[in-house]
């Protein structure tokens, strides 16, 4: 960055004359410090996950939570300043309600993403403010049936008005991340944080765009590929957070759930196998 | 012509003389509901040693007539929690949503935190009704809570229009108060003789409930929604249908129809 210090990066909303808005980019520089987060979008569901950095040997062990969840049916993992992340999450969960109230149904995951993607942009455009210092991942399930309407008590007359398309395709899993920009795009595999790169390149060997994944398989890749993008920082403890989201009829009815202890357990463990695997691997090639 | 836009759609002042606009006025005082509109009759429940049932029929009537006959006025609020509504649709309805954004708060936090149980609920329930009551705005509703407490005992309480809350082992709203609770307190007198009831006699004895208001109450129907609130979860049958009525006692009754006598 040799254009620092000739003053375009002290104010936002000012770019430079390269068409630059350093503040972004500088913002984007805080969640390149924070710990790993991925989203995985499976043919069943979607699963996100978290690499939480241990900063104190006094804070209690599976407490103080970081994927948090938006209406029922959506999880939201984020990457960089901590209070910037709650507050996201804070928007997040405002615009989901806002939308109950206005449509009587929950919102699409693509809607939220757009929504937080414009109220992220915002913060790009005014000199009292500073862009946001994360990049969050959203992940949901659409329902694919038709819901009936919050508050809806009976069906209707049952012949009537139609006007619904027979057979459309409706709902599924969804998988966003906004970065500080404002930018989004949706997602087979997301990945941000410290440990992007190699949790990148993880999630493009798995081929998810032709969808073959399950949500099952998806969580123990997820605690894999964290691992894997936790070997850099090797020195720093963390720990492992998993949430999922699946259809109605999968393992978490349609809900954002954190993933069972047993299963997020076991997933850790095949992990850390994993791990150990490609070490003796080595092992094995320099004893040759 | 007036060809102005704030007389499109209006009569033609040269033929039926200016509008009134006092009609338009919008001051005087502030009205709230006054009646209910769009109305569901009773719900009946009891508790029994392991549980509480619940039932209200489906209809939703516009005064006498028989409007909505597939309305489920049972709740289910999570795995242990029913809500019965007596009284006025929309605004159970709108006691619906209510609920629904409070589920959706609760589960911000871990889903393994304790949930909200039916005691919590029928608190704040009943709240919401005294502030209605008292904003002269009330909710016209008498609702039912049935489910398990903190300590995983049945639980059931009312709470009506007024903020008025009780709580028994057997209660009924509507014309249910003055018709099942005599037939309920047959089985269950006492707050003791619910450890005596099992769960078929209590489910038993509510689907007789059902029957008797059928037969006597001119605001009910056939089709009802049942609810079995236990440490397993909660069963709800919404299309359940009277079974084995009898009416041969309306021949005695005398008093209306075309009988002479």
């Amino acid at each position: 960055m040799t254009s620092i210090g000739t003053g375009y990066d002290l104010s936002n909303s000012v770019f430079s004359p390269d068409g630059r808005n350093f503040q972004v980019e500088y913002a984007v520089k805080a969640v390149e410090n924070g710990g790993t987060a991925i989203g995985i979008r499976c043919k069943d569901g979607v699963v996100l996950a978290l690499e939480k950095l241990i900063t104190s040997k006094l804070l209690k062990h599976g407490a103080n939570k970081r994927i948090a969840t938006v209406d029922r049916n959506m999880g939201v993992v984020s990457s960089g300043l901590l209070p910037d992340g709650r507050h996201f999450v804070s928007r997040a969960r405002d615009e989901a309600a806002e939308w109950r109230r206005f449509y009587k149904a929950p919102i699409p995951t693509s809607a939220l993403a757009n929504r937080m993607g414009s109220y992220v942009q915002v913060y790009t455009l005014y000199s009292s403010v500073r862009p946001f210092g994360v990049t969050s991942i959203v992940g949901g399930w659409d329902p694919e049936s038709e819901l009936p309407v919050d508050g809806q008590v009976g069906s209707g007359p049952s012949v009537g008005a139609g006007g619904k398309t027979e057979g459309a395709q409706h709902g599924g899993p969804f998988l966003y991340m906004i970065e500080p920009s404002g930018l989004y795009w949706g997602y087979y595999g997301a990945a941000t944080g410290k440990g992007r790169q190699s949790a990148k390149s993880e999630l493009e060997k798995l081929d998810l765009a032709a969808g073959n994944l399950t949500l099952e398989e998806g969580v123990k890749e997820a605690a894999r590929i964290i691992y894997v993008a936790h070997e850099d920082s090797k020195d720093k403890d963390f720990e492992l957070e998993m949430t999922w989201v699946s259809s109605l009829d999968g393992p978490t009815k349609g809900r954002h759930e954190e993933v069972p202890k047993e299963l997020r357990e076991e997933a850790e463990r095949l992990a850390k196998k994993a791990l150990e695997g490609d070490d003796d691997e080595t092992d094995d090639k320099m004893e040759e | 012509m007036n060809h102005l836009p704030q007389a499109w759609g209006r009569p033609r002042d040269d033929v039926y003389g200016a509008y009134d606009s006092s009609h338009l006025q919008t001051s005087g005082p502030n009205q709230h509901t006054q009646s209910p509109v769009v109305t569901g009759t009773s719900v009946v429940a009891v508790k029994f040693k392991d549980g509480v049932v619940i039932a209200a029929d489906n209809l939703a009537s516009y005064g006498s007539l028989a409007r909505f006959t597939d309305v489920k006025r049972l709740r289910r609020f999570n795995s242990q929690v029913v809500v019965g509504f007596g009284g006025d649709v929309s605004d159970m309805q709108y006691l619906d949503r209510l609920l629904n954004s409070l589920d959706i708060r609760e589960n911000y936090s871990s889903a393994s935190d304790s949930p909200l149980h039916a005691k919590n609920l029928h608190t704040y329930l009943s709240k919401v009704m005294y502030k209605r009551r008292s904003d002269f705005n009330p909710l016209w509703n008498h609702l039912l809570v049935a489910g398990l407490d903190g300590e995983q005992k049945p639980f059931l309480a009312s709470a009506d229009l007024l903020g008025t809350t009780f709580a028994s082992s057997t209660l009924a709203t509507g014309f249910g108060a003055h018709l099942a609770q005599p037939i309920l307190r047959r089985t269950v007198p006492d707050e003791d003789s619910v450890q005596k009831v099992t769960k078929e006699q209590a489910v038993e004895l509510v689907k007789e409930c059902m029957k008797v208001l059928f037969y006597r109450d001119a605001r009910s129907m056939d089709k009802y929604s049942i609810a079995v609130v236990t440490k397993e979860g909660v069963d709800l049958k919404e299309d359940e249908k009277l079974e084995k009525q009898s009416w041969a006692f309306a021949e005695g009754i005398r008093g209306y129809g075309t009988q002479i006598n």
